[in-house]
C-alpha cells in the first residue's frame, strides 16, 4: 500500500517537474519568437496609421482603430518605388539566369568531361572560395566605370553571375548521377548537351531550385554593388531604393509612407518563404550564410 | 584532342568571368595598395611603397572603424551562438510546435536588411514627437529614454550588436537544429538507462556531437561579423563616420566611393588589413578546434 503511495508521489513530481520545464521554455521561445515578430507587426502597423494619427502619438499606440491604405499609394506616387521594383525583378531575373548557365555549364565540364588541366583548375577553383567579396570589390569598381558600365544593368548583373561555390554544389549533385546513365546515352549517340539537358538537369532539380532561391534572395537583398554602381536613381535596386527614401524621401518625418514601402518590399520574399519554406531552410542549411 | 577542347569551352565562361572579377582583382588590389598617390582621374601613381599602410593605419576613421569592428565581433558572435543553442535545444524538447516556432525564428533571413534597419531605427530612435517604442519599455522599468540612434555611443552600440544578433540567429538556430537532430537516438537512451542527469547528457553526449557545427558557426560568425557593414547603414544612414559607428569594410567603401571617396588604394591597403585579420583569426579557430575536438 505505502509502495503504492510512493509510486504515486514519485510519478506526481516528475510530471510537475516536467510541466515547470516546458513552461520555461515555452516562454523562453515564445519571448524571441515576439522579438521576432514584432518588428514586422510593428511596420504593418505603422503603415496603416494615417500620418497625422502617427503624428500626434507621443506614446506610439500598439493598434488603431481607423487603418489607411493612403501611405501606400504616396509609396508608389511620392517615389519610384515601382521602377525600383522593377529594376530589382530585372536585376534578380537576368542575374539568376545567367548565373545558372555558367554554372550548370562549369559543374557539367568537371562532374562528365574529361580534359586536360581538369584537376588543377578545380583546385584553383575552390581556393576561389576564400576569397571576401571586399578584396575584389575594389578593381572591380575601377573596372566598371573605366568600360564605362556604372548606371547600367550590365554593371549592376556582370560581376555576380558566377559563384564558385554554386558549381561545386552542383558539381556534387552531378556526379551523384551514375555514370552509366552517360555510358548508355553515349552509345545512343546523344551529345554532351542533349545529356546534360535532358537527364542531368532534370534529376538535379532539387538542387537547382535550391540555388536559384538562394540566389533570389541574394539578389533581393544585394545592397553594396549596387551602391557603389548606381548614382541615377533610374537603377536604384530596392535597398538603395529605401535607403533614398529614408535620406530625401517622403520628407524626414513621413514615417507611415516609409513604413508602407519597407513593407512593400518585404512581401515578395517573405512570400515566396512561405511557399517553399523546407526548401529553402534545407537549401540554407546546406550552403547558405547571410552576407 | 576533341575532347580537351569541349570541356574547356563548357568551362569558358565561368574561366572568363572569374578571371576578370576575381583573379585579376586580387592580384589588382595588391598592386593597388602599394602605389602611392595614386590619382582616380590620370589613373598614375608617384611611388610605390607602404605609405598606404601607414597613412590607413594612423587614420582616426580607421581605428575607430577597427575599435567599432572589434565591439561587435567580440560581442555578437559568442552571444548569438549561446542563444542559438539555447533556442536550438528548446525547440528539440518540443516536437508539437517546432515547426511554427521554426518558421517563425528564421523570417529575418528573408527580409531586406535595410527594410527592417528602418523598422528597428524606428523602434529605437527618440524624436521630438515620440520617445519611441523602445524608450517606452526603459522608461516602464524605471530608466532614462535615451536616444539610441543618434545618442551616446553606448547606446548606438546596444542596437547595433542587438539588430546584428538578431539578423544572424536564424541561421545559427538553423544549422543548431538540424545538428541536435542528427544526434544518434540510441546515445540518449542508453544514458536514460544508466539514469544519467540531464546536465551530464549535455556535457557528455549532446555538446561533443555537436561540437564541430559549433565550431563552424563560430568560424562563419567571426567571418560574418568582421564583414560588418549593411546592418549599420540601415541603423545609422550612408554617412557612418559621422555617427562615429562606421566599420572597416564601411571605411573601404567610404574611401572608394562618396563624399570623401576617391582613393581606391587606401580602400585596398584597408581591405587588405582587414583580410590579414580576418585570415588570422580564422586560422586561430581553425586550430583551437582542432585541439578540442579531440574528445
Amino acid at each position: 500500500m505505502s509502495n503504492q503511495n510512493d509510486y504515486d508521489r514519485i510519478e506526481r513530481n516528475a510530471k510537475r517537474r516536467k510541466l515547470i520545464k516546458n513552461t520555461v521554455i515555452y516562454i523562453f521561445l515564445a519571448i524571441w519568437g515576439l522579438m521576432v515578430l514584432f518588428p514586422f507587426y510593428w511596420m504593418i502597423l505603422s503603415s496603416i496609421k494615417s500620418y497625422s494619427a502617427y503624428s500626434s502619438e507621443y506614446i506610439p499606440k500598439f493598434f488603431t482603430l481607423s487603418p489607411t491604405l493612403q501611405n501606400y499609394s504616396e509609396a508608389f506616387t511620392a517615389v519610384p518605388l515601382g521602377k525600383y521594383f522593377l529594376n530589382t525583378l530585372i536585376f534578380t531575373l537576368c542575374t539568376t539566369v545567367l548565373m545558372m548557365v555558367v554554372i550548370i555549364l562549369a559543374a557539367f565540364a568537371f562532374a562528365r568531361l574529361e580534359f586536360r588541366g581538369k584537376n588543377i583548375v578545380f583546385a584553383l577553383f575552390l581556393s576561389l572560395m576564400m576569397i571576401p567579396n571586399e578584396l575584389v570589390i575594389i578593381t572591380n569598381f575601377v573596372t566598371i566605370t573605366d568600360l564605362g558600365l556604372r548606371n547600367t544593368f550590365a554593371g549592376l548583373i556582370l560581376p555576380s553571375v558566377t559563384s564558385v561555390f554554386y558549381i561545386y554544389l552542383l558539381k556534387e549533385n552531378f556526379e551523384a548521377i551514375p555514370e552509366e546513365l552517360y555510358k548508355a546515352a553515349k552509345v545512343d549517340g546523344t551529345s554532351d548537351f542533349k545529356y546534360l539537358v535532358r537527364v542531368m538537369l532534370p534529376i538535379s532539380q532539387p538542387t537547382i531550385v535550391t540555388i536559384i532561391i538562394l540566389k533570389v534572395i541574394e539578389c533581393w537583398n544585394s545592397y553594396v554593388w549596387p551602391r557603389l554602381i548606381t548614382d541615377n536613381s533610374n537603377y536604384f535596386l530596392v535597398s538603395n531604393g529605401i535607403q533614398e527614401i529614408r535620406e530625401n524621401g517622403f520628407g524626414r518625418e513621413n514615417i507611415p509612407a516609409m513604413m508602407a514601402a519597407v513593407v512593400v518590399i518585404s512581401v515578395p520574399l517573405i512570400v515566396l518563404f512561405l511557399i517553399f519554406r523546407k526548401k529553402i531552410m534545407a537549401g540554407v542549411s546546406r550552403g547558405g550564410t547571410k552576407g | 584532342m576533341k575532347n580537351n577542347l569541349k570541356g574547356w569551352l563548357y568551362l569558358l565562361p565561368a574561366v572568363i568571368f572569374l578571371g576578370v572579377f576575381m583573379v585579376y582583382p586580387l592580384i589588382d588590389v595588391i598592386v593597388y595598395s602599394f602605389e602611392e598617390g595614386y590619382n582616380f582621374a590620370s589613373q598614375s601613381y608617384t611611388g610605390t611603397g607602404l605609405y598606404n599602410y601607414s597613412y590607413v593605419l594612423r587614420d582616426p576613421y580607421f581605428t575607430q572603424a577597427l575599435k567599432n569592428t572589434f565591439i561587435i565581433v567580440i560581442i555578437t558572435v559568442p552571444l548569438s551562438t549561446g542563444l542559438a543553442l539555447l533556442i536550438s535545444l528548446g525547440l528539440s524538447s518540443i516536437p508539437k510546435v517546432r515547426e511554427l516556432f521554426q518558421t517563425i525564428y528564421f523570417l529575418p533571413y528573408v527580409t531586406n536588411t535595410l527594410a527592417v534597419g528602418l523598422v528597428f531605427m524606428i523602434l529605437f530612435k527618440k524624436t521630438a514627437y515620440t520617445d519611441g517604442m523602445v524608450n517606452l519599455l526603459v522608461k516602464a522599468f524605471g530608466g532614462e529614454a535615451v536616444d539610441f540612434i543618434g545618442g551616446p555611443y553606448w547606446a548606438k552600440m546596444f542596437v547595433m550588436c542587438f539588430y546584428t544578433i538578431w539578423i544572424v540567429l536564424p541561421f545559427k538556430i538553423l544549422i543548431l537544429t538540424s545538428a541536435l537532430a542528427s544526434v544518434n537516438e540510441t546515445y540518449y537512451k542508453a544514458a536514460k538507462v544508466d539514469g544519467t542527469r540531464p546536465g551530464r547528457i549535455f556535457g557528455r553526449i549532446t555538446l561533443p556531437m555537436i561540437a564541430p557545427m559549433i565550431f563552424y558557426l563560430v568560424i562563419t560568425g567571426f567571418i560574418g561579423a568582421f564583414k560588418a557593414y549593411s546592418d549599420e547603414v540601415a541603423l545609422f544612414g550612408t554617412d557612418l563616420n559621422a555617427a562615429g559607428m562606421n566599420t572597416i569594410v564601411g571605411y573601404v567603401y567610404d574611401m572608394l566611393y562618396g563624399n570623401s571617396g576617391g582613393y581606391p588604394s587606401f580602400a585596398s591597403a584597408a581591405a587588405i588589413i582587414l583580410f590579414a585579420i580576418v585570415f588570422t583569426i580564422t586560422c586561430i579557430n581553425l586550430l583551437l578546434s582542432k585541439k578540442s575536438s579531440v574528445f
